[in-house]
């Protein structure tokens, strides 16, 4: 469904906080139609970026300890960990242009 | 130039796109890049639309309406209106990415938006406890207590759809009496986890991070109280969303588009409007659908009767 590759409660310690580059993560689950609708969006700006930023995809079902942990309550939601801390919150599905200006820091 | 493009892509605009594509139109079908399939993306079962005696999930019609359409040569892109002039004969819609669309003939099916509360700390909370999709966020809430704001059907679909995964689920209503339909409204009162606190409207939304409870007012007693919850889902109605036509197409007092009688026609000649953008009072999927096929064949017979009498159409350019 989606290029981005699969982080899980397991690997995110070495996958996201110890990640050298940017790296954004897309909470999501199978069952939420706003994720399946942001999923190609995520793409698209990881490819156009992939200097840049990184973004990875942890299935909240699958991976509940993490999604508590950050306090994830609605998804898709996308956190921005830069040095393994958040820098950024994205709640909601939204269009390209909105979400390249709400990232805008991170993709220049 | 395009014969027809249509906006939005809910059961109105699809139905739109069938019949078009049907004449063949060959129409452009702009379906949103984030919320295409209209609201029923974010339902689960529905029951009351006709052919599907079990029910049918809402994605699920939605992808057969779209197939449907795509079968008879309707085109779909996933991205947004950023700005129209529907004036003149040539009607011109710019896309989020930047490109420009020609058409003829538009109909407009942008459908409605979720109504908010209008309260301090809803922003601040969204997607932290206070959201308006209980199919999207509700597992979010097992074991948990949670409140749905409002009275309608969607109100009661929410509701019953929480407990499946939280303990207690309260619905809040300003009145006493739900404007729900019988079924759902039997549904909901039947079910041991829901408890209905009516005549009462939400004032405060408390929590720091997340969402820990509300403050209520009784709209009789005008006594204040406060409930705990950790998730509040608001199902308070929608609003058409009319933002992009805004300044050209006139609107009636509520803020519909305002069509000619039981026809699709809009003040401006060559834009039709079709679904919840123009329907204030009944907004189902089936009557979206009906005012859809309205829209398609109100915008064939107009290009037919431009092509068969070119110069009376022109001079309004």
């Amino acid at each position: 469904m989606s290029a981005a590759r699969d982080v899980t409660d397991a690997s995110f310690a070495t996958d996201v906080l110890a990640s050298e580059k940017t790296i954004m993560v897309d909470f999501w689950a199978e069952w939420c139609g706003p994720c399946r609708a942001v999923s190609p969006i995520l793409d698209q700006i990881a490819t156009e970026h992939a200097d840049k930023l990184d973004v990875v995809k942890l299935n909240v079902d699958d991976n509940p300890e993490t999604a508590m942990k950050y306090q994830v309550t609605s998804i898709p939601t996308m956190k921005v960990f830069r040095g393994g801390e958040v820098v950024k919150t994205v709640i909601g599905a939204k269009p390209k242009p909105a979400l390249e200006s709400e990232l805008a820091e991170f993709l220049a | 130039m395009r014969e027809l493009v249509i906006i939005g892509s809910g059961p109105a605009g699809y139905t739109a796109a069938i019949y078009a594509a049907r004449a063949n139109l060959h129409p452009l079908v702009i379906a949103s890049s984030v919320e295409f399939g209209g609201d029923l993306m974010n339902t689960t079962d529905v029951d009351n639309f006709p052919g599907f005696p079990e029910g049918i999930m809402g994605p699920e019609l939605m992808t057969h309406m779209q197939k449907q359409a795509e079968r008879f040569g309707a085109e779909v892109v996933y991205d947004d209106v950023a700005s129209v002039e529907l004036e003149g004969p040539t009607k011109r819609l710019t896309l989020g990415n930047g490109e420009v669309v020609e058409a003829k003939t538009v109909i407009v099916a942008s459908g409605s938006a979720y109504r908010k509360l209008g309260i301090p700390d809803e922003d601040r909370l969204s997607g932290y406890g206070v959201s308006w999709c209980a199919t999207c966020d509700g597992a979010f809430y097992r074991q948990k207590t949670v409140a749905v704001v409002g009275g309608g059907d969607s109100a009661m679909e929410e509701a019953t759809f929480l407990t499946r995964f939280a303990d207690k689920v309260y619905v809040i209503h300003r009145s006493d009496k739900l404007r729900a339909s019988a079924a759902m409204q039997d549904r909901a009162e039947n079910d041991p986890k829901i408890e209905f606190v009516f005549n009462a409207t939400v004032e405060h939304i408390y929590g720091d991070d997340l969402v820990q409870g509300v403050g209520l007012v009784d709209t009789v007693t005008k006594e204040e109280k406060t409930l705990d919850v950790s998730g509040l889902f608001i199902a308070i109605g929608s609003d058409p969303r009319t933002h992009v036509i805004h300044g050209q197409l006139t609107l009636t007092d509520q803020g519909t588009i305002e069509v000619r009688g039981r026809t699709s026609h809009t003040n401006l000649e060559g834009v039709f409007a079709a679904g919840d953008v123009i329907d204030p009072s009944y907004r189902q999927a089936v009557t979206a659908a009906g005012s859809g096929c309205v829209a398609a064949l109100d915008a064939q017979h107009y290009l037919e009767a431009v092509a068969a009498t070119p110069e009376l159409h022109t001079q309004t350019a």
